[in-house]
């Protein structure tokens, strides 16, 4: 009978067993294993050299700057992303007409393709674009949103933050509405309004979720990549390569599979700090640890 | 009388606000198809810019369906997401069965390593997985199913839509299973026939954002696309800003048209957005 409930059980969980064997779990011990041959000289006959793949890319000044470029994309969409979006939660959430006009306009990006979004903002910063006129109208000098480069990391996560801001507002959304109506009116009582209200009352509630989706959207800035890819290519002068981009260079491009995959696999332990906080502390109800 | 101006001003506020804010959402995406309604005799570089085009014309959306057959690109993201869906509704359901209502030998080892996928971003294992679907034939080198399934198996299941569909089943109490184990069901009955119904409305959830997500996937299918015939939406909207670059009205009738398709799609099902169920479909 034992075996019998059991094998009941793998019957159900094959299908899916199958597919992450085949396009997961052997794929990520396969990049962990290349990272260990070069295959710079010969495609065909990788030698083992160990870590050194790893050593190369602590010396390469490209991958050093591809992580700091990383990180700087981090921080200029991620705060954006946790702000902005609970502000604009608050406001939709408050007692207005036409609620639901505003969440879909605000959503939109959100479903539009990262290329399409990516494309219509090449658009808009396009050397005498749109963007170029206004500020030309404010009496500024015309920018190289895309070419200059100490501007096209903040162009570059403009783009991100554009599509974002919508998901994580429908996520704060749902998280108000778990909030307690008698503890606004208790703080209303207390004297507390508005802003103040909000920042008493609210934010401490929703704590978890503030965190959550500082976690989320630092996660998929670590991984950014198709903005990337559509406006920039990795320029002007390497100033808005990230990780992602160099492992797809790195693989598609110079066929330096070792390599790639040394890169693959430490911004897979960077990621994977921010994944454990995610899961064992933000997320424990939701897979009921 | 002095609080109801208050409100009121407050209302006005908000609103100024949030109107504010739609109309930055959709700028871009004006901007593009005011450009794609611009004739030929029509400067877009013109100072100061001109919103409303003077010489509207459908003529860029004729030209850029003449030119690239983005009719064929719809059909092939429409072909790769919906399979994409359906597949993960099955395999998502299937599995996440006995994660929640059996005890097995192994479950936590199954139900760790289910877990563990979470962590690991697919753009740090794409290499091998690409290197897996060359030696697998699935790419559209050797038929077109093939270049369909090297698209569509990657994403086939995925942790997310696993522990969905399993915090669903958690929900359902354990009693009504127990009275049709009574009545003689077997686990097979119990799953297709009574668990399964009751979670329809996950399953939707799980099926609109995973359209949603396949639909606008581009790096994927730009690392195993080679055949103009397959290309999907995303990958053939790239290729055509590459291609027509001196000339962005078609261009921008290209992006407009693509992306009509899963705009209609959202708007259709909007109360499944907006109605903050959401949280369950975070995605890391």
């Amino acid at each position: 009978m034992d075996w019998k409930k059991n094998l009941g059980a793998y019957l159900f969980l094959i299908p899916a067993f199958v597919v992450l064997l085949v396009f997961f779990f052997v794929p990520f011990f396969q990049t962990v294993y290349l990272s260990f041959f070069d295959y710079s000289k010969d495609i065909y006959n990788p030698s083992f050299v160990l870590f050194n793949n790893y050593m190369e890319l602590i010396k390469s000044p490209l991958f050093i700057k591809t992580i700091l470029n990383t990180f700087y994309f981090l921080i200029l969409c991620v705060p954006f992303l946790v702000i902005f979006p609970l502000f604009l939660a608050i406001l939709i959430n408050q007692n207005i007409k036409c609620k639901n006009i505003y969440k879909i306009i605000i959503y939109l990006p959100v479903i539009i393709s990262i290329v399409v979004v990516a494309i219509a903002f090449k658009w808009l910063y396009a050397p005498e674009g749109l963007l170029n006129f206004f500020i030309q109208e404010l009496n500024f000098k015309p920018l190289g949103f895309l070419t200059d480069p100490k501007i096209a990391m903040i162009s570059t996560a403009i783009v991100t933050i554009f599509k974002g801001v919508g998901y994580y507002m429908m996520i704060y959304l749902s998280a108000l509405m778990s909030v307690p109506k008698e503890l606004y009116e208790a703080a209303e009582v207390d004297g507390a309004v508005g802003f103040k209200k909000h920042m008493l009352v609210t934010v401490p509630h929703i704590m978890p979720m503030i965190a959550l989706v500082s976690t989320i959207s630092s996660i998929s800035a670590l991984k950014v990549f198709v903005e990337i890819y559509v406006m920039t290519r990795g320029g002007p002068l390497d100033s808005t390569k990230t990780i992602v981009y160099y492992i797809y260079e790195k693989a598609f491009e110079n066929l330096d599979l070792g390599l790639a995959s040394a890169g693959a696999v430490v911004l897979l332990f960077i990621v994977m700090g921010f994944s454990i906080i995610n899961i064992f502390v933000f997320e424990r109800d939701k897979y009921k640890i | 009388m002095n609080k109801l101006k208050k409100i009121k001003f407050k209302n006005i506020l908000i609103h100024s606000i949030l109107i504010f804010i739609c109309i930055l959402s959709l700028i871009p995406f004006l901007w593009l198809l005011s450009t794609a309604l611009k004739g030929r005799s029509e400067n877009i570089f013109a100072y100061p810019p001109v919103f409303i085009p003077k010489n509207f014309t459908f003529e860029n959306f004729r030209e850029v369906l003449k030119l690239v057959p983005i009719v064929k690109y719809v059909l092939n993201s429409f072909i790769v997401a919906s399979s994409t869906v359906i597949l993960n509704v099955i395999l998502s359901a299937l599995a996440a069965y006995p994660l929640a209502r059996m005890n097995f030998k192994g479950k936590k080892i199954v139900f760790f390593a289910i877990l563990a996928t979470i962590m690991v971003p697919f753009q740090t294992i794409m290499l091998p997985v690409y290197i897996i679907t060359l030696k697998l034939h699935l790419v559209d080198s050797y038929s077109a199913l093939a270049g369909y399934l090297g698209l569509i198996m990657p994403f086939c299941v995925n942790a997310f839509g696993i522990f969905l569909v399993r915090q669903a089943f958690l929900t359902i109490p354990k009693e009504i299973e127990e009275s049709a184990v009574i009545d003689g069901c077997n686990s097979f009955q119990i799953f297709f026939k009574l668990l399964l119904p009751m979670i329809k409305p996950t399953l939707a959830l799980l099926a609109i954002f995973t359209f949603i997500g396949s639909w606008g996937e581009f790096l994927w299918p730009s690392i195993v696309l080679t055949d103009e015939k397959l290309f999907t939406l995303p990958v053939g909207i790239n290729n055509l800003s590459s291609a027509f670059s001196a000339d962005y009205r078609l261009v921008a009738a290209g992006s407009i048209v693509s992306i009509i398709p899963i705009v209609l799609f959202f708007l259709l099902l909007q109360k499944y957005f907006i109605q903050g169920q959401t949280e369950g479909a975070v995605k890391g």
